[in-house]
């Protein structure tokens, strides 16, 4: 099955990170915050895989314990656009009139602007931080879950089985909740996976950037950026977590693009 | 009558102007007794049928008068036609399928149909959704309502609906081809079913279908429609034993008879543009006892006893 290889590795990479960011203290070789000064900056070697940074901190272990606020950040900048862009396309989709019009200039307006220029500018205004960033992600990333759920809520709409709920009588409330929401959906849920990927990377970039994430948390985005001053002489500090960083995003494209697969989901 | 039409239009506009779909149509429905609407695809059947319960969308303008029991469905305000709908008024789809949600299982459809008109409680609630398969003749009940639309036959989903719209106790049953996506035997039973149901519950029931056999089989009256009119209506033995309108006419002459290797008749031509209307007849340019007139005036209806029809040559046929 074509559907299947992609879903299972993606599932395989992400139960992985998913066990890394539930028990990190019984995966990381090290305590990701102890110092060990007999080993600053050191190579990749057996005792330490990924190397060790300036202050003598074990790469590796420090890349696992990340990989919890990571996870999250995949969770909640995805959930954020997700909530409001349905509740909108549910919407302006069943309603049309002059809210889908404005609703169609609004989107236009907010898809000219490149996706992290936006989210930049926003967090710029609203001052860094995760919160901040979710919130910024959220204003921009709802225009694409819009889209896709009015789009489907007006083929739906078209149904016989949504004129049967209106001949049966049934207030429009539960023909969309109950009739509507749940047919419309699917391709919405499948995208989302898929938006995780791109979360991972949005979050990790704003936490390069010194605008999400705050060290001395430890975020892929903020590891990568501790290795920056490093880079001619020690640049297995970056490594690790840049390897995470595709990882994780290839676990959710993976998983992603197998559920569109197996459901049978048009894009 | 508990239904009836007046003048019933349709109009859609569309990007390259308007189609009259449903062009002055009337219709009245008794109640305990069955109207067949028969007319080929496009005729303006099923738009009708969706016109009466006002499930037509923004784009179609809809005019003219349904009245329900002396009540204009045209102008009822929201409140009142969501209490009409449902209520008294039920609906059967064509594609069974389509019509019922994938998502939730049939007793789940049944049940919300039940909450949503009448005031029992749960475990009456499904005591009434057994019934009610029981009713449209689904048998193993208990464990058919806990399946989907899907794991049900293409005869059962159409069962299922039914029970489905019959959950609300409907006045008023509108059949929009109920059976042209089943086969021929279960076309028969859910036949049989529906007038069955009529005679039981004392609905009126208005069957749309393209299947004069149907309409033979089921209906006491009949309305042949042709391009968004009613060219003829009757008493069904009168119409099919001495049709008036040219149109009908070749219809019967175009359907197998029982005499076997007996000719078929095909209409020539194809049916008429909606979006152009002619000033004439619109069966004219496909009418075999066309006249002069049938070109430049729109015949009107002549009352016959228990007939209306509308053609010019209606009274040489």
């Amino acid at each position: 099955m074509r559907a299947w290889l992609p879903l299972g590795t993606g599932l395989l990479i992400l139960t992985a990170f998913l066990v890394m960011a539930v028990i990190p203290e019984s995966i990381a070789p090290y305590d990701p915050l102890g110092f060990d000064f007999a080993a600053l900056l050191a190579e990749p070697s057996a005792e330490h895989i990924f190397g060790t940074d300036q202050f003598g901190r074990d790469i590796l272990s420090r890349t696992i314990a990340a990989s919890r606020i990571d996870l999250q950040i995949a969770l909640f900048a995805m959930l954020g656009p997700l909530l409001i862009g349905s509740v909108i396309g549910l919407l302006v989709g069943w309603f049309g009139g002059w809210a889908d019009a404005l609703f169609g200039r609004l989107a236009d307006i907010v898809v000219t602007f490149p996706f992290l220029v936006l989210v930049i500018a926003i967090v710029a205004v609203l001052g860094p931080g995760l919160i901040n960033m979710y919130i910024a992600v959220s204003c921009v990333g709802w225009v694409v879950y819009a889209r896709l759920m009015r789009g489907e809520v007006r083929i739906q709409a078209q149904a016989d089985y949504v004129a049967a709920a209106r001949v049966l009588g049934y207030s429009t409330a539960r023909i969309l909740l109950r009739h509507v929401l749940p047919n419309a959906v699917r391709p919405v849920l499948v995208y989302a996976v898929t938006d995780m990927a791109l979360a991972i990377l949005t979050g990790s970039s704003l936490g390069y950037l010194g605008l999400g994430a705050q060290p001395p948390t430890a975020e892929w985005g903020v590891l990568i950026a501790d290795g920056r001053n490093f880079f001619t002489t020690a640049p297995w500090i970056s490594l690790a977590p840049g390897v995470a960083i595709v990882l994780a995003g290839l676990g959710f494209s993976l998983t992603g693009d197998g559920l569109q697969a197996l459901l049978d989901v048009k894009r | 009558m508990s239904l009836v039409v007046r003048d019933l239009r349709v109009v859609f506009n569309t990007r390259s102007g308007p189609v009259w779909a449903v062009d002055g149509v009337d219709l009245e429905v008794a109640p305990g007794s069955v109207l067949g609407l028969v007319g080929e695809s496009g005729s303006g059947k099923s738009v009708t049928l969706r016109a009466i319960a006002r499930l037509l969308h923004g784009h179609a303008k809809v005019s003219g008068a349904v009245s329900w029991q002396g009540e204009d469905v045209l102008a009822m305000p929201p409140d009142r036609l969501r209490r009409l709908r449902g209520a008294e008024i039920g609906i059967v789809f064509q594609e069974p399928m389509a019509a019922l949600n994938p998502v939730l299982s049939i007793g789940q459809q049944i049940d919300e149909s039940l909450v949503a008109h009448t005031v029992l409680d749960t475990k009456s609630r499904r005591a009434r959704a057994l019934e009610l398969l029981d009713l449209v003749g689904i048998s193993a009940g208990a464990t058919r309502l806990g399946q989907y639309p899907h794991e049900f036959s293409g005869g059962m989903r159409q069962r299922a609906m039914i029970a489905i719209a019959l959950a609300s106790a409907p006045k008023l049953l509108l059949a929009d081809e109920p059976t042209t996506a089943l086969d021929v035997t279960i076309q028969d039973q859910i036949l049989r079913l529906l007038l069955r149901l009529k005679d039981e519950l004392g609905m009126a029931l208005v069957l749309v279908t393209h299947d004069l056999g149907v309409v033979a089989q089921t209906c006491e009256r009949v309305s042949v429609m042709y391009a968004g009119r009613v060219c003829e209506t009757g008493k069904v033995s009168e119409v099919f034993a001495h049709p008036r309108h040219a149109y009908t006419q070749a219809l019967l002459r175009a359907m197998p008879g029982e005499q076997i290797g007996a000719k078929l008749v095909p209409i020539p031509g194809q049916a008429p543009r909606l979006d152009a209307p002619s000033p004439g007849c619109a069966f004219q340019p496909r009418c075999t006892a066309r006249e002069p007139i049938c070109a430049t005036q729109r015949p009107s209806f002549t009352e016959l006893a228990t007939r209306r029809f509308a053609c010019h040559a209606g009274a040489r046929l």
